[in-house]
């Protein structure tokens, strides 16, 4: 599968709170509804902006804070093909990876908002069709990558069964 | 090759022989939900269709986040949480016993030497007592549940030595959020910090869980301390069953070194918006306050609040500030309430919530106004964090919390009579 899209540039330290505020829950539990509130108190109006297939692009410790998995969920129910960012923090990074989300980890400098990327279907690198140039994405981990492929984890589970660790060669 | 607590905890329950970078799959001792992330988990588990709960003896749930439930979509939530919890034999504490970080260890439901996980980032507080334990998703703990597994990969470790005494008016908390300056927000990223020297054994367990607590603001992995005498004292008395505790080798690989003396340690305050921001209090500038708040799974223990009372003794809240005290457990409240603290607490013009997560989240209890400051024990400030993105949250002790809502402003605790 190749990812093709707009850049939607934001900074470092995106915490879950900023991804998704938790007050929203109260009023509903309807995730799709609940992808409108994403990145809200930092860019208003976010949600309306996406075109399919877009990539969030950021710079250190992109998911710091909670453990809430809706954090990766809403990202991926907006729209969004890919969070492409300097580093990660690890469990936003994780349930990215468990719900099918790629997480892409490379130089993010010079990338700007509104730039067009592509992302290799082995997320090998990521060519900026704008500017015409290429950034190599440091290699994740081959059953990652297989967990990314098959949609997430459940997937994965309702494919392989509770036998997917040992499938998927996890030690 | 000398191993770090994390390789030795992570070897002896996965059985590899395993280092800082291996991929095991392991089982753990314990699996936590609460009603914040356990839905989401629940419908994750459905969709796998496994409809079977591998070990429901050792999954938790705990009511903590919407205490007592202020919308019907929290009820929902937990209405789903309790039947789910009924149908498959698992033990589930309602809401008012206490939050989750607070209560799994008070009832002795996590052992020292294990692999502990929750669907909470803060779950690193069991580190405190020798607990190999982090936090996880939803789609994780479906996975937990229906396989008795989980993934990961060894940490490296960061090793932290102190030595020292705190100063009088000074807490761990103190000592956390300096560590949190030093680190900064991603500083553990993926990894372990460790925790041990002569001056740990100088800290009560509650000062420990504060400290431990606070890893995940550091991005770490886990944060775990070794287990001396005062701690497994501690956990003796919790838990009725034996337990191994581990203490590093000599020649174990550390990615880095830090020491700390905790004489040196002075109050320290998180300002607006992220959790590194950190300076020493008299440095804060004249931050005029409206709310604090003391409580919460980083300082809602018994010390906590008996620290609190002492300062807040014959005193009130200066005019126009909002105070408000959640204890961490019902246990906490009771022994508060029978030693005098909450009604010192009362007298002050304290508003006592139940136990549970209250303000911190932003989910109910204690929201701000807007341009308010807010000053808190909690251990999260980022902008919105407690409900309203246009106030601001500053992070503190329990005592500096106490002291600044005499004077309506961020002030030193050593200044208070009390104190010093």
């Amino acid at each position: 599968m190749i990812y093709e899209g707009t850049v939607y540039r934001f900074g470092r330290d995106i915490n879950t709170d900023y991804i998704m505020g938790s007050r929203h829950r109260a009023k509903t539990l309807d995730w799709q509804e609940l992808a409108k509130h994403l990145m809200e108190d930092i860019r208003p109006g976010f949600y309306q902006e996406i075109k399919k297939g877009g990539f969030i692009v950021a710079d250190e410790n992109f998911g710091c804070g909670s453990s809430r998995e809706y954090a990766p969920l809403v990202i991926k129910l907006a729209g969004i093909a890919a969070v492409i960012a300097k580093s990660f923090a690890r469990i936003f990074y994780r349930n990215a990876v468990n719900l099918g989300l790629p997480v892409l980890t490379c130089d993010t400098t010079g990338i700007e908002e509104g730039q067009i990327l592509k992302v290799s279907s082995n997320f090998s690198a990521i060519e900026n069709l704008t500017r015409g140039t290429i950034i190599s994405v440091q290699p994740l981990p081959e059953f990652m990558k297989r967990i990314i492929y098959e949609g997430g984890m459940v997937q994965c589970l309702k494919k392989y069964g509770p036998g997917v660790f040992e499938e998927f060669n996890i030690r | 090759m000398g191993k770090t607590v994390v390789e030795k905890i992570v070897s002896a329950e996965s059985g590899c022989d395993a280092y800082a970078g291996a991929l095991v799959t392991t089982p753990v001792s314990c699996l936590m939900l609460h009603d914040a992330t356990g839905p989401l988990a629940l419908d994750v588990f459905e969709e796998i269709g496994i409809n079977h709960v591998e070990q429901p003896e050792k999954v938790v749930f705990v009511m903590d986040h919407f205490v007592p439930s202020p919308a019907e979509t929290y009820s929902r939530m937990q209405d789903r949480m309790r039947q789910f919890a009924s149908k498959m034999n698992i033990t589930l504490f309602e809401g008012g016993e206490g939050i989750c970080h607070q209560l799994l260890p008070e009832k002795g439901l996590v052992k020292p030497g294990t692999i502990v996980v929750g669907t909470d980032s803060h779950t690193c507080t069991y580190g405190a007592i020798g607990v190999l334990a982090t936090g996880i998703g939803s789609t994780d703990a479906a996975i937990n549940m229906a396989t008795g597994k989980t993934w990961l990969m060894v940490p490296e470790t960061i090793r932290v030595d102190l030595e020292g005494n705190l100063n009088k008016g000074v807490s761990s908390k103190d000592f956390v959020l300096t560590l949190a300056k030093d680190l900064g927000a991603d500083g553990a990223t993926y990894m372990a910090i460790e925790i041990g020297g002569p001056g740990l054994s100088e800290l009560s367990v509650d000062e420990r869980f504060t400290i431990c607590n606070m890893g995940v603001e550091m991005g770490a992995k886990a944060c775990i301390m070794e287990v001396d005498n005062i701690a497994a004292e501690w956990v003796s008395q919790r838990l009725h069953d034996d337990f191994h505790t581990y203490r590093p080798d000599p020649d174990a690989r550390y990615y880095q070194r830090l020491s700390y003396d905790l004489s040196k340690i002075t109050p320290q305050v998180a300002c607006p918006h992220t959790v590194d921001n950190v300076m020493p209090v008299e440095q804060a500038g004249e931050i005029l306050i409206a709310q604090g708040v003391i409580g919460t799974c980083t300082n809602g223990r018994l010390e906590d609040l008996r620290v609190a009372a002492a300062i807040l003794k014959g005193k009130k809240t200066a005019p126009n500030v909002r105070l408000i005290v959640v204890p961490a457990s019902r246990s906490i409240l009771m022994e508060a309430i029978k030693t005098g603290i909450i009604e010192t607490l009362l007298a002050a013009g304290a508003l006592i919530l139940p136990p549970g997560c209250g303000p911190c989240v932003g989910g109910h209890g204690g929201i701000p106004a807007d341009g308010e400051n807010v000053i808190s024990t909690a251990n999260r400030n980022f902008k919105g964090r407690m409900g309203n993105a246009r106030a601001n949250i500053y992070l503190a002790s329990p005592a500096t919390v106490a002291a600044s809502v005499i004077e309506g402003k961020i002030v030193d605790p050593r200044l208070c009579p009390e104190v010093c």
